[in-house]
């Protein structure tokens, strides 16, 4: 970690302008060798960045946080250049050619930020979503969890379960000596109870990870049943190549679409033919097989009802025979003339919306949930159980995966807890 | 003369301190003000109760004093949270003080090793570099390798009653004042805190006809497996409430108390509190319980529990004749509070020694503990490892999966103390492991490989092993079928006892009166809790690798990029020896705790 680190931390190029971050010890040396005096700290100062030989390379707007208030805990120098290809590449290799100086390797500022102490776990799970969104959806769920929402509401549901916590073990500790009524433990039940149906409701929330992904959306049928033709439709350019001749599509072809705010990733898939003297073809169908399995959301394109959960599609709606949908069949669609299609997007937004987590709230990612879930069984059980010493180990274990989400365990905030609310003392 | 190791103060801490350290073959001298009030219970009559009562039992694993003491002097037995899991059960007995401090006495004259020296500890003898031993007020040097420091609250001691103030660490006891500056001009970070105790009371002019009796327990239990019968009568206790007059008439006092008028800067025990802590912070209750226990056969003194004072004499007078039952009742000895120095425990390692003077060892009211159990739990870990120091043989270090013990030492040295600390059964996260019952077999061990045990206790703490063992053999390996069910399914006799309700008697009958019973009844509940011990088992497997990652020696926290100055400051005073102590810490994010690793990993290349 000795290495001071660059990258491009603003989009793709090109753009109108480029962010190139530099962090380590070497960073304001590196800043001074580019663009000789510098700014003072914090302040925006505009700069000719030249190369070692003097030659320019662009006018830049240089920026300074020494280290370890700064965003990777380490000094950190911003250089905001002109965004072409060309200008980029040219400041990268000067900055290559610092002594001490490497690109950086994915997330490794974000790392960098959590070695540093300057992130909780969460929070750095959050950044490291946020740097990879691409949807205002998952921007806005990642920009919650790095600013700490997901530490947040775990924490706000840790202080319920250590003030829970604290009353069981005021009854065990205290309730022999008088100060704790002893048949305090059925309301304290009952509020453990409400706790872990609450918890359970929000782990049963989509993951974060349906974001990140996109909604997986598989188009399968019959051979010939125009599924590539739909897919184009659908993503409105040309991802899959449309024949006449039933199985041309012989592998599956994926292709990404936003739309509102939310990512889809639509997959289409050979026909399913129960056999065929083609091996590619026939590789093909099991590849399809397979991505049913995997989708969240089937769209169905045959005359036969799907054989898995879908959605039944009446393709090619535009053709003289099929202009009545018959019976069976969610919607109607024409991919070449666009009936329907607003329709089936309207029904896929409809369906996606329970795979995804809602936005007013923080989101999960899969290891949290995971604890979520343990913390919900072990709050569960705890609602259950008559021996109060099992009601106390099962809150801590809960306490224990809140402590792993968030990164804390502390037998000492249960007797604050405890202490609070009691007289205590014999 | 010349000794191992020397003990300064012969109350609870410093007797157990001694007799570890003689036990373990250090060549010992105990040094007391007044020999005869060596082993004194300064103040209330009880010893053990829930979390006490643990300490107690695991002190005795080690062939320690407390148990066998309190047994010799158990006037009432009563086990608290009987009707809760085994885990939480808290013996407690009344003492007779009288007969409590002699069998300490008694104790320390048979041990070996061990020579009682009366006088007054004047100063430490500093070598540069460490320890050298401790000179007496009449100039006598004691030269030692190891001293351990366990001077209760003589040091810097102030007494609060109402407008009164005395200096000394008791009523009628001086204060050590010379060693106390001594020890304040070492530059070790030291704090005030407080403690109270209540009025005496002439049992005589108590009206106990009025009163709820609370009678002793008839089936018989012990603090130590090593006694075998009861030999006292047994007293029993009352129980008597304050009433709205006597809330009336501490509100009344509040402005004379020095609690209140902001003489008394300690902090006091939250679990502790003095009645009138009670009454200002607990508004809205309008009794609490006062226990009225028995101070030993010979003396007609009560101790009322529950209502510690500093209020003036006059008040507490008011105040006791508002109570039902104490109507007539007479103070013996009013109550006051007592404000006293303590040295931030942080300063210690687990040893209890203390790092910026290598030989010194602290233990007990002096590390901001209160109770007799905590005192004397922190002198045997004082007194085995101040033998250790000084023979050159292994320390004794307890972790938190352990025991009590190594719960108190570990919460002692990393998070130090902002009040007085006691023991509570929620300070152990593994406390359905670390019971009462088992003390012995989790500890057991560990003492016989400190060679601190007789060949008695040796040969007892044997025995019961391989009972214990034959008894688990025999529940894991025996079939049962379903007791009371009638049908078919089998299952081992172990996992039967899982199910509520059903008991050894269902499903191992043979097994009944084969050894002792309390080995017996350890066994069943090690099959009932079966599934949650093993979950802590692998808990625990994670902890020892958190506590494998050792830090650097003088590792500087305040280099570690990214951690908050008070971060920076907590674990500076702290100094954990490892990640997982670093982690402990309270306030240490998982954010720093990462930055610490990757440090401790940078420096170790």
């Amino acid at each position: 970690m000795s290495d001071t680190i660059y990258a491009v931390s603003s989009g793709q190029p090109p753009a109108a302008i480029a962010v190139i971050r530099i962090s380590g010890r070497q960073a304001i040396v590196a800043a001074a060798a580019l663009c000789g005096d510098l700014p003072a700290p914090r302040r925006a100062g505009v700069r000719v960045l030249r190369r070692a030989d003097g030659a320019p390379l662009d006018e830049a707007l240089v920026l300074l946080f020494p280290g370890p208030r700064t965003a990777t805990g380490e000094d950190l120098v911003e250089l905001q250049v002109h965004g072409g290809r060309a200008v980029i590449a040219a400041v990268l290799s000067a900055l290559g050619e610092q002594p001490g100086l490497r690109q950086a390797n994915a997330g490794e500022f974000t790392r960098r930020a959590l070695l540093n102490g300057r992130l909780d776990l969460t929070q750095a799970e959050g950044l490291g979503d946020l740097l990879m969104a691409e949807t205002e959806a998952q921007r806005r769920a990642a920009q919650q969890a790095s600013e700490g929402g997901v530490r947040r509401q775990v924490e706000a549901w840790g202080e319920r379960l250590l003030a829970l916590s604290g009353q069981v073990e005021a009854l065990i500790d205290h309730s022999d000596e008088g100060d704790v009524d002893a048949h305090a433990l059925q309301p304290v039940r009952e509020a453990i109870r409400a706790l872990a149906s609450e918890l359970g409701q929000a782990a049963a929330q989509p993951p974060v990870e349906g974001l990140r992904d996109g909604v997986r959306v598989v188009l399968a049928g019959p051979p010939n049943a125009g599924k590539s033709s739909l897919l184009n439709a659908l993503i409105g350019r040309e991802a899959a190549i449309v024949s006449a001749q039933p199985g041309t599509t012989r592998d599956r072809i994926e292709a990404g679409v936003v739309r509102a705010g939310t990512a889809w990733l639509l997959t289409d898939t050979a026909g399913l033919r129960a056999e065929t003297a083609d091996p590619i073809e026939a590789q093909g169908v099991v590849l399809a097989d397979a991505a049913m399995r995997a989708a969240d959301l089937v769209i169905w394109l045959g005359d036969d009802p799907p054989p898995v959960k879908a959605l039944w599609v009446h393709a090619r709606a535009d053709m003289p025979e099929r202009t009545i949908t018959p019976v069976g069949p969610d919607l109607a669609v024409s991919a070449r003339n666009g009936t329907g299609l607003e329709a089936l997007w309207g029904e896929l937004e409809g369906r996606a919306h329970a795979l995804t987590p809602a936005l007013d709230r923080p989101a999960f990612n899969q290891r949290q949930r995971d604890l979520l879930h343990s913390a919900v069984d072990a709050i569960a059980r705890a609602g259950d159980t008559s021996d109060i010493l099992i009601v106390a180990e099962e809150l801590r274990v809960g306490r224990l995966a809140f402590d792993r989400i968030t990164g804390r365990a502390d037998v000492e905030a249960v007797l604050d807890a405890l202490f609070g609310q009691f007289c205590i003392g014999k | 003369m010349t000794f191992d190791v020397v003990v300064i103060g012969g109350g609870h801490a410093g007797t157990e301190a001694a007799a570890a350290a003689a036990r373990r073959g250090a060549r010992t001298a105990l040094v007391s003000f007044d020999a005869a009030r060596i082993g004194e219970m300064s103040c209330n009559p009880a010893i053990g109760g829930v979390g006490k009562g643990h300490l107690v039992r695991e002190v005795d694993a080690f062939d320690g004093l407390i148990g066998r003491a309190a047994d010799a002097a158990a006037i009432h037995h009563r086990m608290l949270n009987r009707s809760k899991g085994v885990a939480v059960h808290g013996p407690r007995v009344q003492a007779d003080r009288v007969l409590y401090k002699a069998a300490i006495q008694e104790s320390l004259r048979r041990q070996n090793n061990l020579t009682v020296v009366a006088g007054e500890a004047y100063e430490l003898l500093l070598h540069p570099g460490s320890v050298a031993g401790v000179v007496l007020d009449d100039g006598t040097k004691l030269r030692a390798t190891a001293v351990v420091l366990a001077t209760g609250t003589f040091l810097g001691g102030r007494l609060f009653r109402g407008e009164e103030r005395l200096t000394g660490g008791r009523i009628g006891e001086a204060a050590s004042v010379p060693l106390a500056a001594q020890i304040r001009s070492l530059g070790l970070p030291m704090g005030r805190l407080k403690t109270g105790t209540p009025p005496r009371l002439d049992g005589r002019t108590i009206d106990w006809a009025r009163l709820e009796r609370q009678e002793s327990d008839v089936e018989p239990w012990f603090m130590s497996p090593m006694t075998r019968t009861r030999r006292l009568p047994q007293l029993h206790c009352a129980v008597s409430r304050t009433t709205a007059q006597t809330h009336e008439i501490i509100r009344s006092g509040l402005d004379r108390s020095p609690l209140f008028g902001g003489d008394i800067q300690g902090s006091g025990p939250r679990y502790c509190p003095s009645i009138e802590d009670k009454v200002f912070r607990f508004a809205d209750r309008d009794s609490h319980q006062v226990f009225l226990e028995p101070e030993g056969l010979d003396t007609h003194l009560i101790y009322p529990n529950g209502i510690s004072t500093s209020l003036p004499t006059d008040v507490q007078a008011a105040m006791i004749a508002s109570m039902p039952g104490l109507e007539h009742a007479v103070i013996t000895e009013p109550g006051y509070a007592v404000e006293y120095d303590y040295l931030d425990p942080r300063a210690l390692s687990s040893q209890l020694a203390l790092a910026a003077i290598p030989g010194l060892f602290c233990a007990g009211q002096i590390n901001g503990t209160t109770g007799y159990e905590e005192a004397a739990a922190q002198g045997l870990i004082a007194g085995l490892n101040a033998a250790a120091h000084a023979l050159g043989v292994d320390a004794v270090v307890l972790d938190r999966a352990s025991s009590y013990l190594g719960v108190m030492v570990d919460d002692l040295v990393l998070q130090g103390v902002t009040e007085p600390y006691r023991m509570l059964t929620a300070r152990a996260e593994y406390r359905l492991r670390l019971r009462a019952d088992n003390a012995e077999t989790r500890l057991g061990p560990i003492a016989a490989a400190a060679g601190c045990l007789s060949p008695e206790r040796s040969e007892h703490q044997a025995r019961r092993e391989q009972q214990r063992q034959q008894a688990t053999r025999r529940l894991d390996d025996l079939q049962a079928g379903p007791p009371h069910l009638g049908l078919p399914e089998r299952r081992s006799a172990a996992a039967w006892l899982r199910v509520d309700g059903v008991t050894l008697a269902d499903v191992a009958p043979d097994l009944l009166g084969t050894g002792d019973a309390d080995v017996l009844a350890e066994v069943v509940e090690d099959a009932r809790y079966a599934p949650y011990l093993e979950r802590q088992a692998r808990e625990i497997a994670e902890l020892r690798e958190n506590d494998a990652i050792r830090l650097p020696d003088a590792f500087k926290f305040g280099a570690v990029p990214g951690l908050s100055n008070e971060m920076i400051e907590r674990l500076t005073r702290a100094s954990p020896q490892t990640l997982g102590e670093a982690g402990r810490i309270r306030g240490v994010t998982a954010a720093a705790l990462s930055a610490i690793l990757l440090q401790a990993r940078r420096l170790a290349r």
